[in-house]
């Protein structure tokens, strides 16, 4: 038997740590990257006696999330104690919901390989606090806890096992991703954590019925990873089952080093959660109003900003598909667009050489350091013909490393471009005389010797000249 | 006059008729802590010097007109589960010997507010959890009536120091009777208010959907004044209900006449001591002579409370305690390979015996497999304890029970007996599970000369009923100028 001869289920349970100004249960703040534990306080660092305060920002986003994902929303919900043992966590509880989360029967729909559009299924959406965080040696040896993401909202959205492969798990991590960026509930970090999903695996043979046994993957925070470790997982399920054994359902912990999955626990340690209404905190109730009036609420989301484009602006499916999967991108298209009236060349920027330097640098679309007005300069400076195009990519990418205005920078570079027609004259001049041979060529009808002498007078005035007029000038002084 | 013997409301008076001082008062306090503390043992910590400093200051301040306030200077004295400030909150237990808490708790906020003083932490049984104070990691309170027998408990020490004249008031909390079941012991007042009436925010909790504080005092007038003073809504406790601010000394009226007393019958039953039964029966009588309706009536489902309070009540204590795991404040084992034995060694060292068999009773019920048999069930039961008491209370204004089976009993002689321990509780957690108010005051004394408690228990935040209802026993009965401990004098 091969590969072909299996089937892959896959499903995830994705964190998203929501961008509240302040923790789930109490007032501390939530940003990232502060000095260990000053961002905390008797109650997210469990003190005996402390209570928890429900953060109704959170619930609020939460809804959001429900209603941008065709969830139904639950009227009646409740906090649940989730009880073990960890020293990231300082209650000995975790406060989640178990049998009534916030949102259920929800879905979200990718694009498949072959065209066509596939519903992937929420099974339900709830709300959570984060565990503080370990530091492993990092403060003179030893091992210290970090409170300051203890208490910081998160929602866990669980798919069912609709995913069968690692496109369309690509495809669904990122359309949700952009779902929470643009109804503005989580900032989707994925190196900060704010992002992480755990996999779920099995594979089956095409003609069971039955599921396969599952494996968890936890805490995945990159795309490329988990891309990665399903593959390999996928590969060491089947190798095992193609050798007659049988797969373990267990917890791994993917290594992106030796890119291989490991055990995480033994199995004695088989953990009994004792899920239980937490008493000190009231039942969460929701009027059909409040509900109504966040759907309400909702900002356009990528789906229909998706059609919009292909409507509107005539792009083409794919590339309104790479704009729409970054709000950041989205917002930075609309602004510039609506700045300098050219959103056929904004949208080309941001598809061909903003991308291309994103993926370089492994850089997040909300890490672009300009303004959208700067991206809506530069293509006005192109329209004027003060820069030519290949200036032009020049300035982005110093856009990039020290973002200020297209202008101030080909001042400050000398870039301006050279429409002067004494001085294209002069240098068009010198290259023909420096190669007969490619005049020679252009004669006896080689188009192509052409870009050669147009190529070389660029070459000769760093790029600043302008295209149009030393082709035109080529040709006339050529045929003079 | 001997100053200790006043109530608070008697120490007030004098000191608006410039009769005494605060710093008289103070001082009174603290040399009856030294001349009988070493006897009672009702104090984990006391900080008497600080005390004294305080009341210089509050009444340099009243001299200056600074500062007015009828509770001003008065002292207290606070269960050592409740969160004070830069001071060791130990709930009796080894795990917590040096947790200094960094917050008040909001009942302490209110009593700052007033300017009340407070004298020090007061024994107790290890997180609550027991009704004698045998279980306390540090120390065995006596009771002031006998020195043989035990307080009661939960809140042993703080109604032993209230009945040693040590503190004029105290502070306790009650799970299951923490704080009926003391008073009764000890001839004082004890008042479990209304679950939610008393904001629990640093209140280290042993149950939460059951814990409430309350106050331990001389009579009941004291009790509807410190109630005053600690019932408040509370943002930080969402389970503390936002209702109208009351003063309850206004409800105090001393008269019953028209009140429909109800006495269910179970608590009357096999395993009440005989002597506590007759002595509760006169003062029914006394109710009738003085006004009152009393009918007698079944509350059937009561008899289930027991078995769903041990249920829950152990449940929500696994979870609550499982933060004392020796990673921060708490005690920490000497040696440890690993995380895990590090957890094992540290809990299995410094918890108590009874506290580890709450711990184990409430894992299990709590597990997968048994959570529906057990904790879902017991649920089940409570909302039927609910029921039953909403529908006396369409009857009923006040329901009339003892408040223990017994009397106090000796030192030693049911600590190794856990069972014999709760059936002790019987008749006071159904008032928890139902989350009722209920007031435990004195109705007589056994051949022996120990107090015997009667339990009066009102509707959900009708604390006005039930105080005036023992206010006005209290007043015709004279329990405190028919009866003190020797001890006292």
């Amino acid at each position: 038997m091969s590969r072909q001869d299996y089937e892959v289920v896959i499903g995830l349970e994705v964190h998203a740590e929501l961008s509240t100004k302040t923790k789930i249960f109490c007032s501390c703040p939530t940003k990232f990257g502060a000095a260990p534990n000053t961002q905390t306080c008797p109650i997210c660092m469990g003190m005996p006696g402390t209570l928890p305060v429900l953060n109704e920002k959170v619930v609020e986003y939460a809804v959001k999330a429900g209603l941008a994902t065709n969830c139904e929303i639950s009227e009646n919900s409740k906090n649940d104690r989730k009880n073990y043992f960890y020293p990231d966590l300082p209650k000995a509880y975790q406060i989640s919901q178990y049998d009534k989360p916030l949102c259920e029967h929800g879905y979200i729909e990718i694009d498949t390989q072959d065209g066509n559009k596939k519903k992937i299924r929420i099974l339900r959406i709830h709300i959570e606090e984060d565990a503080g965080k370990l530091n492993h040696d990092e403060f003179g040896g030893g091992t210290l806890v970090d409170l300051n993401r203890a208490g910081v909202p998160l929602i866990e959205i669980v798919s069912e096992p609709d995913l069968s492969s690692t496109e369309e798990v690509d495809k669904y991590l990122k359309k949700l991703k952009s779902i929470l960026e643009y109804i503005e509930v989580s900032d989707c970090k994925m190196q900060e954590g704010s992002f992480r999903a755990d996999v779920n695996v099995s594979v089956k043979k095409k003609t069971d019925t039955k599921l396969g046994t599952r494996t968890e993957m936890k805490n995945m925070n990159s795309f490329r990873s988990i891309t990665r470790a399903i593959e390999y997982e996928i590969e060491r399920q089947i190798d095992i089952l193609e050798d007659g054994g049988k797969i373990e359902q267990e917890s791994l912990r993917w290594d992106e080093v030796s890119g291989k999955t490991f055990s995480m626990r033994d199995k004695e340690d088989a953990q009994d959660y004792r899920y239980f209404p937490d008493p000190d905190l009231v039942a969460i109730k929701l009027s059909k109003e409040y509900i109504q009036n966040i759907k309400d609420s909702l900002p356009e989301l990528p789906e229909s900003r998706h059609n919009r484009y292909i409507n509107e602006y005539k792009m083409s499916e794919k590339d309104a598909g790479i704009i729409v999967s970054s709000k950041y991108l989205s917002n930075l298209f609309e602004e510039a667009s609506e700045i300098c009236k050219n959103h056929k060349a904004v949208s080309n920027w941001i598809i061909s050489d903003i991308s291309r330097i994103l993926n370089e640098k492994e850089m997040e679309p909300n890490e672009i350091p300009f303004t959208s007005k700067h991206l809506a300069d530069l293509v006005t400076l192109i329209d004027k013909g003060t820069i030519s195009s290949s200036i032009a990519k020049k300035v982005l990418t110093e856009m990039f490393e020290n973002p200020r205005e297209p202008e101030e920078i080909i001042k400050e570079k000398g870039w301006i471009q050279i429409s002067d027609e004494g001085a294209i004259k002069e240098v068009v001049q010198k290259v023909l005389m420096d190669n007969p041979q490619s005049v020679a060529d252009f004669k006896a009808g080689k188009d192509r010797a052409l870009g050669f002498l147009v190529g070389q007078a660029m070459k000769a005035t760093k790029g600043k000249a302008n295209p149009q007029m030393l082709n035109k000038m080529f040709v006339e002084e050529i045929n003079k | 006059m001997n100053i200790t013997d006043l109530t608070v409301h008697e120490l007030q008076e004098k000191l608006k008729n410039k009769e005494l001082t605060v710093t008289e008062i103070t001082n009174a306090y603290c040399d009856r802590i030294k001349e009988k503390e070493p006897e009672v043992a009702a104090f984990i910590t006391t900080y008497l010097d600080e005390a004294k400093e305080k009341a210089k200051k509050v009444e340099e301040k009243i001299q200056k007109k600074e500062m007015t306030g009828e509770f001003a200077g008065i002292p207290i004295g606070i269960k050592d589960n409740i969160c004070m400030k830069g001071t060791k909150t130990t709930c009796a237990s080894k795990m917590l010997e040096n947790f200094i808490s960094p917050y008040d708790a909001t009942v302490i906020e209110n009593l700052k507010e007033k300017n009340i003083i407070s004298l020090g932490k007061l024994n107790m049984d290890e997180f609550a959890m027991g009704g004698s104070t045998e279980y306390s990691y540090f120390k065995k309170t006596k009771n002031p009536w006998n020195l043989n027998k035990v307080p009661g408990g939960s809140s042993g020490g703080s109604a032993a120091a209230v009945a040693s004249n040590m503190v004029p008031w105290a502070l306790g909390t009650d799970t299951g009777g923490s704080i009926r079941q003391p008073a009764s012991f000890c001839g004082v007042v004890g008042l479990k208010p209304t679950y939610g009436l008393v904001s629990r925010y640093g209140l280290v909790a042993f149950a939460s959907s059951l814990d409430q504080i309350g106050p331990i005092t001389k009579d009941v007038q004291d009790a509807a004044m410190l109630l005053n003073i600690i019932a408040d809504h509370d943002e930080k406790d969402t389970t503390s209900e936002d209702i109208e601010k009351k003063d309850y000394t206004k409800c105090l009226k001393n008269d019953v006449k028209g009140l429909k007393i109800g006495v269910p019958k179970e608590f009357y039953a096999e395993g009440i001591n005989k002597e506590v039964k007759d002595t509760l029966y006169k003062s029914i009588e006394r109710y009738k002579e003085l006004g009152a309706e009393v009918e007698e009536f079944s509350l059937d489902v009561a008899k289930y409370s027991l078995a769903t309070y041990y249920i829950i009540a152990c449940a929500e204590a696994s979870s609550n305690l499982g933060r004392f795991d020796g990673i921060r404040y708490t005690y920490r084992t000497k040696e440890y390979k690993n995380l895990k034995e590090l957890y094992k060694k540290s809990r299995s060292e410094g918890f108590g015996s009874e506290v580890k068999r709450r711990i184990i009773l409430g894992t299990y019920v709590l597990s997968s497999g048994y959570y529906d048999a057990y904790y879902k069930k017991a649920q089940q039961v409570r909302t039927l304890v609910m029921n039953e008491f909403n529908k006396a209370f369409e009857k009923y204004d006040v329901i009339l029970t003892p408040t223990s089976p017994t009397v106090s009993f000796d030192i030693g002689s049911k600590s190794n007996n856990p069972l014999e321990m709760y059936l002790a509780d019987i008749c006071t957690v159904s008032v928890n599970i139902a989350g009722l108010p209920g007031i435990s005051i004195p109705c007589g004394v056994d051949s022996k000369g120990m107090p015997i408690g009667m339990q009066l228990i009102g509707n959900r935040f009708k604390e006005e009923t039930i105080l005036n209802a023992a206010y006005t026993f209290e007043q015709d009965f004279k329990f405190r100028e028919k009866y003190q401990p020797k001890f006292i004098k």
